[in-house]
């Protein structure tokens, strides 16, 4: 039993560490050119978002369309506690997600009360009112023109690969362990009857905030690695349009799908640049596969499955044995 | 044994817009009764247990509860999950189970109330973590064994055929260790050898976990087999009290189910 948690801990740990330490190598080998890696990091970042989104649409049910609005709270406030306050960039970070978290519990508190396409109208003015406040408080934010913001991220690709990958997989563990805990499980009853979760026990509105809250820590930290990277933010980060990127990310790959919404964010980030090569048909052909999905796989490419780092591994060490095996017998 | 209140409503009436869809109603249930509440459709059984279990909240009128520290509350306002904390638990008459989880969390999230980890455990997985996971699968495993539904627990809720998914959502309500449970027509949709069996596992729950039950079904032989008492609700008002014999004779009881004319046969 020990040995088996043990080991159910180090298969994912060290398919985390070459997710990490391989491609890490290759770029500073050069193998993986600059712009590769920035498409390869910049997805990562939309895979934090991705997650974001699908911690309240998949999981809690709740239609949000305002997650980039929380982005760039995190992002913003990034900068502010940097340049103004003079806090270490990694504790900012994380002050940061507390921030965009007290924003989250705000807003969530009147909004959670509604249901459905009434969340989704108020989320999506949430979104539009950062955006706004953020392009009126020109002495603090810039104004329209945005704010530059130059870290180590921004000059270093080795760097900002490692710290963003790395903060994607720990952010992606964390979640899954949440996801499968009591709290988790909570939630996911309020998504699936919320009467019925209320008879058993579970305080519906305490969990379908928790689920909010959760997801804007996410988007905080999202915003925050965003502009450290990019270096560069302005307030149509805020904007309605940001916000349905991330929510195509979440339905292409599937709905409550953590694997899903993180696969078809890389994807979607690399294909957006690789079709570059079409120069303006890129807008035809992006369209195109999202309805494709949609018509032949309407519940996102993976549904709601989840992949299993240590099934996978059993599996393919089951079909290697048996390779072997049958080879030995063949021998004979 | 029957002497102790466990839940006492006086009184409770509840009106939807214009229409008084339950009207002064009262009643006693004491510590280790099985009670019947039965009714022509529309008489307003489900609106009564709605009120019980904290979805709609009466009018007029007190319901006081026994928690499971025997302490007396008014539980009038209270939410559905409050009440659930307190020994309430409940089924509903068209099945409301969480489909796209299995079996074991459909268990595991009745059994929530009673975790010790924090969020610090949860995020880490702490040896505690691991323990608490531990006891609530095997504590759910147990139950589900109850009702020889423990081969299933991995399946997703929604693929179990129709007589196991209302047992399954008896055991969700035991989950949660109630002190009342109220059952919405848990036969609806067995075949008779399925609503025999059920009516053995309701008289064995009752014993095993020392509850007092309440349920609405059409189904008399089930209702006058295992029910020591039994109330009939008719547009909204009791009609009649009583033994399942005394109920049998009732005229009132009579005349609601089949007419006047039935009654004066």
């Amino acid at each position: 039993m020990k040995n088996k948690t043990f080991r159910n801990m180090l298969i994912p740990a060290i398919i985390a560490l070459i997710a990490i330490i391989v491609p890490t190598l290759l770029i500073k080998l050069a193998v993986i050119d600059e712009y590769t890696a920035q498409i390869i990091t910049l997805g990562g970042i939309n895979a934090i978002m991705a997650l974001s989104v699908n911690m309240i649409c998949g999981i809690t049910g709740q239609l949000s369309l305002g997650q980039a609005g929380f982005m760039a709270i995190g992002a913003y406030s990034t900068i502010l506690l940097t340049e103004s306050a003079h806090i270490p960039l990694p504790l900012a970070v994380i002050l940061a997600a507390i921030i965009t978290a007290i924003f989250g519990f705000i807003i969530g508190f009147p909004t959670l009360k509604l249901e459905g396409d009434y969340l989704a109208i108020v989320t999506l003015g949430f979104g539009e009112i950062i955006r706004v406040v953020l392009v009126n408080l020109k002495d603090i934010t810039g104004g329209p023109n945005g704010k530059q913001f130059n870290t180590i991220l921004t000059f270093d690709p080795t760097i900002a690969y490692v710290v963003i990958i790395g903060a994607l997989i720990t952010l992606i563990i964390f979640l899954q362990n949440f996801i499968r805990s009591t709290y988790g499980r909570a939630i996911l009853a309020v998504r699936e009857d919320e009467i019925a979760a209320n008879s058993a026990g579970v305080g519906v509105f305490k969990y379908k905030m928790l689920g909010f809250i959760v997801a804007s820590i996410v988007a905080g930290i999202g915003g925050a690695l965003y502009v450290c990277f990019i270096g560069f933010i302005k307030p149509d980060q805020a904007s309605f349009n940001k916000s349905i990127d991330y929510l195509i990310f979440v339905v292409l790959g599937g709905m409550g799908s953590t694997t899903g919404s993180v696969l078809a964010a890389f994807v979607l980030t690399y294909l957006q640049e690789f079709l570059r090569i079409l120069q303006d048909y890129r807008m035809l052909l992006y369209p195109v596969v999202l309805i494709l999905v949609m018509i032949f796989r309407p519940q996102g490419l993976l549904g709601t499955k989840e992949m299993n780092f240590v099934k996978t591994f059993d599996k393919l060490r089951g079909f290697i044995a048996k390779k072997i095996g049958g080879e030995k017998e063949d021998g004979k | 044994m029957e002497n102790k209140l466990r839940l006492q409503a006086t009184g409770i009436s509840i009106v939807f817009g214009g229409l008084r869809a339950v009207s002064d109603f009262s009643c006693d249930l004491f510590d280790g009764e099985l009670v019947g509440l039965i009714g022509p459709n529309g008489a307003g059984k489900t609106t009564v247990f709605n009120m019980l279990s904290g979805i709609y909240t009466p009018t007029s009128g007190q319901i006081t509860f026994w928690d499971k520290d025997d302490k007396a509350c008014v539980i009038n306002k209270k939410s559905p999950s409050q009440l659930n904390r307190l020994g309430i638990a409940r089924t509903f008459q068209n099945i409301r189970l969480f489909g796209s989880l299995s079996v074991r969390d459909n268990v595991k999230i009745a059994l929530h109330q009673s975790r010790n980890v924090n969020f610090f455990d949860v995020l880490f997985r702490t040896p505690r973590f691991r323990l608490d996971e531990k006891s609530m699968n095997e504590k759910a495993e147990q139950l589900l064994s109850l009702f020889k539904i423990d081969n299933k627990s991995n399946e997703l809720a929604k693929n179990l055929p129709y007589g196991e998914q209302r047992k399954l959502e008896i055991v969700r309500a035991l989950a949660s260790n109630p002190r009342l449970l109220l059952l919405d027509e848990p036969a609806a949709g067995m075949n008779p050898q399925e609503t025999e069996d059920l009516m053995n596992l309701i008289a064995f729950i009752r014993k095993e976990f020392k509850l007092t039950i309440l349920l609405i079904e059409h189904d008399m032989r089930l209702v006058m087999g295992i029910c020591e008492k039994i109330m009939v609700l008719d547009y909204g008002k009791t009609i009649a009290v009583g033994k399942p014999d005394e109920i049998k004779t009732n005229p009132l009881v009579i005349k609601a189910y089949l007419g006047q004319e039935a009654a004066d046969a």
